[in-house]
């Protein structure tokens, strides 16, 4: 019997189009009308070790030259297109990387892009985003919609910072965090297995709890006393000998706290673990097809509470990120959306750990592009670079995403005949 | 492994599935469970199975009793099962399919997909089944996704092998090779149930039979009984099995599709420049396994699926419909019975008087002004049940609770009360009892007679020979040759399995 298939697909012409428009966007705004102004782009902080020289280019000039590499790099994606060839990932992460230099440039005209900071500061920024998605990505490979991440990550920085502050103990602020989120998640669990409940809905209660809960004791409780309740002061910043010390890549790697290391290492591990053992085989033939999975004799329920449950553990960290990892106390909500955009992350990423992560890269660096842009240039309005991670996920989804799949049981309840 | 059942009841709510019924399948034998859709057979398989627990009874296991709260149990007692909708995951390998559940592994629970890879090749090469262990579920046809769930459970040592409904997706070759495989199985010691409402099958590959209707069991038989007793045994009365038809008398040309070629969901193509016509008073066969373009082909003549400029036309009636809204085709003279009355036919929570006017809801008589008028849908709807025979206690009674065959008359009640001229039907008995499939092929033939033209889209050869004026076969796509209703099954299959008139 022959097993050939026809494949029938058509490229689609909106990767080029996009490009095409970007491109012309930054020749013409950037380039053409952008300013005569030298930007230096500085490779190395004034305090490292190695120091490396800063790069100076003329803001219009780069402008002009990124605009035409983009437009050579939107013709070639229309030839590929035109041979109906799909282009490679690689081509839309190029383009990316070079339209944003172009971006930094023209902000930072007659000033310094601080390279090392920006790159750093991205990833920091995207440790909350990174740890939500992977829960997001644990429960929706199980076939469990969790769309409350958001809550998780407010309790988890709740929890941190008080617990931390109360027990003059970061390690026990962190695990507590963690647990709390986890209880969350066992809640969601427990509605969706158990009782059948709509996911969402379920979800969409378990923040707006969060919220209640975190704003009631903050006002009447925290408030009172902020340095006895609030003040767990920042974990360490560990700087690791001789890694530590290359240009570019030690700062942005190798000098951080230890909740960025652990985020990199979950990622990683839960790769290996979805992709690689027997476990994660049967995580994911439950978010499939759960009564195949039941046929073989795999306890869909079971396997659903624990993905599920364990997965509020990332979120919890992801929460202490916030207030001990990066701000040092706890606000008023102060996730704010943080969750949200994990989940569409988890979707940008086609619930896998290594491109989610990915997209929340992207994130934190638009996130970070927003602060300092608005420093560093306070000529350009303000809606403009509020605009720049919309449009970063827009480039995103038209160059990464295609046609996502996502688990086909994915937020559909298991009932057992 | 002899496998004996001792007075298995299993009741949902108080519709009794299996009543006191016995069974024993001795070893290295292939014992066929004959009954009709809805019998409760496939209840009694998930009782076995461990997926339904039953209210009564007693599984034995060579003599020993057996109780099983889930699958997993059954499996690791030497039950296997393939089921009418295959338990496999599409996005996974064949190699990780046969795995699941009882995964070899190194240390730390890293999986072991090479020795789930070997594994995969030693039995399909023992009994020749050529699967590749590192080839996606989803890409393969359903004949090899039919051999991966038989890999799946002999790699668990199954001694009692339960096939549910297998050949209900097969070509007829594939059908034949099963069949090998069936007695291949059976000769090396492996016990076989084979679950079926096809009397030929039956004959052909079975060592004993059990006939279950309504829950009971009504007789035991032998491969050498006659077909028609089987038959009447399996419905509880004598059985036309013959359409009487006179011969058709073709009129002007009613439906004409040219070089039509359709992409499906994944944006494959599924219909590969196909052409063909049906005229007024003739019944045009498009006969097929599943899943060959067929669905395709129905969704585009009614305007649901998109046809690119370049993709071929279709003409109803002389005048070309290509990229007319759905709406404008029905007003056309279209009547459509979907293949899946349940997803797309009816709406379950509907009354069946709500059903009935769902294709007129825009217009007279079911229209007052803007609102419903209501005593005409009433009187209509009791007309319409009468006529069709829906077998119901009032015209009020939601869809879903109707039975399969209640179901697809409404639907063709609902379809045929209003003039068309050409009627689509697409796997109209499926899943039906047989008095109700008696009553659909007669209706079709006479709306044939009235001079409509009907295209019927059907997956059973005996359906389409039993109606069809003319038949074309249709694979991957393409129309392998359109052939008179003289043609054997022999040559009929062939050319389902691709191999050209």
């Amino acid at each position: 019997m022959s097993t050939e298939t026809k494949k029938e697909t058509r490229e689609s012409w909106k990767t080029p189009t996009v490009m095409g428009s970007l491109a012309a966007v930054v020749l013409v705004f950037f380039g053409i009308l952008g300013k005569p102004e030298t930007v230096s782009f500085e490779l190395t902080g004034v305090r490292e070790t190695v120091q490396l020289p800063n790069i100076d280019v003329a803001s219009n000039i780069l402008g002009i030259a990124s605009g035409i590499l983009l437009l050579a790099m939107a013709g070639f994606a229309a030839l590929q297109v035109a041979r109906n060839v799909r282009s490679s990932i690689w081509l839309s992460v190029v383009f990316g990387a070079i339209a944003l230099v172009a971006l930094l440039g023209w902000l930072a005209g007659g000033a310094v892009v601080p390279v090392a900071f920006i790159l750093g500061s991205a990833l920091v920024l995207a440790v909350p985003i990174i740890l939500g998605a992977m829960a997001g990505v644990m429960s929706e490979r199980v076939g469990v919609v969790n769309i409350a991440i958001e809550g998780q990550l407010l309790t988890g920085a709740f929890m941190a910072s008080v617990v931390s502050t109360l027990t003059g103990n970061q390690i026990i602020g962190i695990i507590s965090a963690m647990i709390t989120a986890a209880l969350f998640s066992a809640v969601l669990a427990v509605f969706a297995i158990r009782f059948l409940a709509q996911q969402i809905i379920v979800g969409v209660v378990l923040n707006v709890l969060a919220i209640g809960i975190t704003n009631f004791l903050y006002q009447q409780w925290v408030t009172e006393d902020e340095s006895a309740t609030n003040s767990p002061g920042t974990l360490p910043i560990i700087h690791i000998p001789f890694l530590g010390d290359i240009p570019i890549i030690g700062p942005v790697l190798f000098q951080n706290r230890i909740t960025v290391w652990l985020a990199i290492a979950i990622v990683i591990v839960l790769w290996f673990v979805l992709f690689k053992t027997k476990l994660g085989l049967r995580a994911r033939a439950v978010g499939e097809n759960p009564l195949a999975a039941d046929t073989v004799g795999i306890n869909v329920g079971r396997t659903r509470f624990w993905w599920v449950t364990l997965g509020g553990l990332l979120a919890g960290l992801g929460g202490a990120a916030l207030t001990i990892g990066s701000s040092g106390s706890f606000g008023r909500e102060m996730s704010g959306g943080l969750g949200f955009i994990a989940l569409a992350v988890v979707i940008l990423g086609r619930w896998h750990p290594g491109y989610a992560t990915a997209a929340a890269l992207l994130f934190g660096f638009s996130i970070i592009l927003r602060i300092w842009a608005n420093q560093v240039s306070p000529g350009i309005p303000t809606n403009f670079i509020t605009m720049v991670p919309y449009i970063v996920t827009i480039i995103a989804v038209v160059g990464f995403v295609g046609r996502s799949r996502p688990p086909a049981a994915d937020g559909i309840p298991y009932v057992k005949g | 492994m002899r496998l004996e059942l001792k007075g298995i009841t299993k009741r949902f709510g108080i519709l009794v599935a299996n009543d006191a019924i016995d069974l024993v399948v001795e070893s290295g034998q292939i014992h066929s469970l004959l009954g009709e859709n809805g019998a409760g057979k496939s209840t009694l398989m998930n009782v076995l199975y461990g997926l339904y627990k039953a209210d009564a009874g007693q599984i034995l296991l060579d003599g020993k009793p057996a109780e099983f709260s889930g699958p997993g149990d059954a499996m690791a007692a030497g039950i296997g099962m393939v089921h009418q909708h295959f338990m496999l995951i599409p996005v996974f390998t064949v190699a990780e399919n046969v795995a699941l559940g009882h995964e070899p592994t190194k240390r730390g629970g890293v999986l072991d997909l090479d020795a789930a890879r070997a594994l995969v090749r030693k039995i399909s090469d023992r009994f020749g089944f050529d699967v590749d262990p590192d080839a996606l579920v989803e890409d393969l046809p359903v004949g090899v996704q039919q051999r991966v769930e038989i890999i799946k459970s002999l790699a668990r040592d199954a001694k009692v092998l339960v096939l549910d409904e297998p050949t209900a997706v097969l070509t007829p070759q594939e059908t034949d090779e099963l069949m090998e495989i069936m007695r291949g199985l059976a000769k090396s010691g492996t016990s076989i149930v084979f679950i079926t409402h096809k009397l030929r099958e039956v004959k052909a590959v079975a060592d004993t039979i059990t006939v279950i209707r309504q829950g009971r069991v009504v007789g035991e038989a032998k491969p050498s009984t006659e077909t028609a007793e089987l038959a009447s045994m399996m419905v509880g009365r004598d059985v036309g099995l013959i359409v009487d038809k006179k011969i058709a008398d073709p009129g002007k040309v009613v439906l004409s599709v040219s070089d039509l070629s359709v992409l499906d969901d994944r944006d494959q193509r599924a219909v590969d420049h196909v052409s063909f016509e049906v005229r007024a008073g003739e019944i045009l066969a498009i006969a097929g396994v599943q899943g060959n373009g067929q669905t395709e082909l129905a969704e585009a003549i009614l305007g649901l699926r998109a046809i690119h400029s370049s993709d071929g036309d279709i003409s109803i009636s002389g005048s070309s419909v290509r990229g007319k809204s759905v709406r404008t085709i029905l007003e056309r003279g279209v009547g459509y019975v979907p293949e899946d009355r349940q997803k797309n036919g009816l709406i379950s929570e509907f009354s069946i008087a709500e059903n009935l006017m769902l294709n007129g809801s825009f217009t007279k008589p079911y229209t007052k002004g803007l609102g419903i008028a209501f005593a005409t849908r009433a009187r209509l709807a009791d007309e319409r049940v009468k006529e069709f025979d829906i077998r119901t206690t009032s015209a009020l009674t939601p869809a879903g609770k109707l039975s399969g065959g209640n179901q697809q008359k409404l639907v063709l009640a609902r379809e045929l009360s209003r003039e068309v001229d050409l009627l689509i039907v697409s796997q109209p008995t499926r899943g039906v009892d047989v008095g109700s499939i008696e009553f659909i092929h007669e209706r079709l033939v006479e709306e044939r007679n009235a001079g409509k033209a009907v295209l019927l889209i059907s997956t059973e050869l005996d359906e389409v020979m039993a109606l069809a004026d003319r038949i074309a076969v249709m694979y991957r796509g393409r129309i392998v040759g359109i052939v008179d209703t003289k043609t054997d099954r022999a040559k009929l299959g062939q050319m389902m399995a691709g191999v050209a008139a």
